[in-house]
């Protein structure tokens, strides 16, 4: 995880196109000036960043399954519960699991373990739009980067 | 409860419009405001209320080539009979 910079996901540890899900992997950094604000000589992860992880490892789950035709802008959060404090250096296990999608839409159900321990989970939708410009190349070399590039067609 | 009150309540609740100002003879965008964005979050709830998809994108384009009049997708007593044929297309 490289907080500054919004790059929540190291690797998808697994993808299961039949099954729709993804798991993926992220550790904590030991610094972070987040850490620095949230908070002084108390270093936790803020629930908004967790949120941010979840909507991460879904929106490359639904990358992988469209195989890169259109892209997910998270537009709503539901249900998002945070049940344990997440700290530096700890590693997470994050769940995204396809859940509904329509007419330029997606839902999906996301989880983040710690050590098999639950401690966040949401309910997350997305849009799903043409790429803006240059976009789909960033996309591709985020997706190559946590391993999930053999899944979109050259 | 009719497909129009059920509807109706879940544009209340997603748009936050109060439920009496929505009436069959309401066009979502002109009369109600209904951006695309809230469009989608009321195409989600309808999909899942009655286990149908939506074909909103393909309405959209229609209306913009000018095939359909906006009004048979959006003016909300029509919306709802799109509804009910998609729900009877599910069930036949």
């Amino acid at each position: 995880m490289r907080l500054e910079y919004f790059e929540m996901i190291d690797r998808a540890a697994s993808f299961d196109r039949d099954g729709r899900k993804l798991v993926a992997t992220a550790r904590v950094p030991l610094e972070s000036p987040v850490f620095e604000g949230h908070f002084p000589g108390h270093p936790l992860v803020p629930g908004v960043l967790l949120t941010e992880t979840m909507a991460q490892a879904s929106g490359y789950l639904l990358l992988a399954l469209n195989r890169l035709s259109h892209m997910p802008f998270l537009v709503g959060v539901d249900e998002a519960r945070f049940r344990h404090f997440v700290t530096p250096g700890q590693d997470l296990s994050i769940e995204a699991a396809f859940d509904q999608e329509g007419s330029g839409y997606a839902a999906t159900k996301a989880k983040i373990r710690v050590e098999g321990k639950l401690v966040a989970s949401a309910s997350l939708r997305f849009a799903l739009t043409p790429f803006p410009a240059d976009m789909k190349n960033l996309m591709l070399a985020q997706i190559t980067r946590i391993g999930l590039g053999s899944e979109i067609p050259a | 409860m009719s497909t129009f009150d059920t509807v109706a309540d879940i544009i209340a609740d997603t748009a936050d419009i109060p439920r009496d100002q929505i009436t069959p003879e309401s066009h979502a965008i002109n009369d109600l405001g209904i951006d695309s964005l809230a469009f989608l979050d009321i195409a989600f709830a309808v999909d899942k209320k009655f286990g149908i998809k939506m074909p909103l994108e393909q309405w959209t384009q229609e209306v913009n080539e000018g095939k359909t009049p906006a009004e048979n997708y959006f003016v909300l007593k029509n919306l709802c009979s799109r509804i009910d044929e998609l729900v009877a297309a599910k069930t036949a």
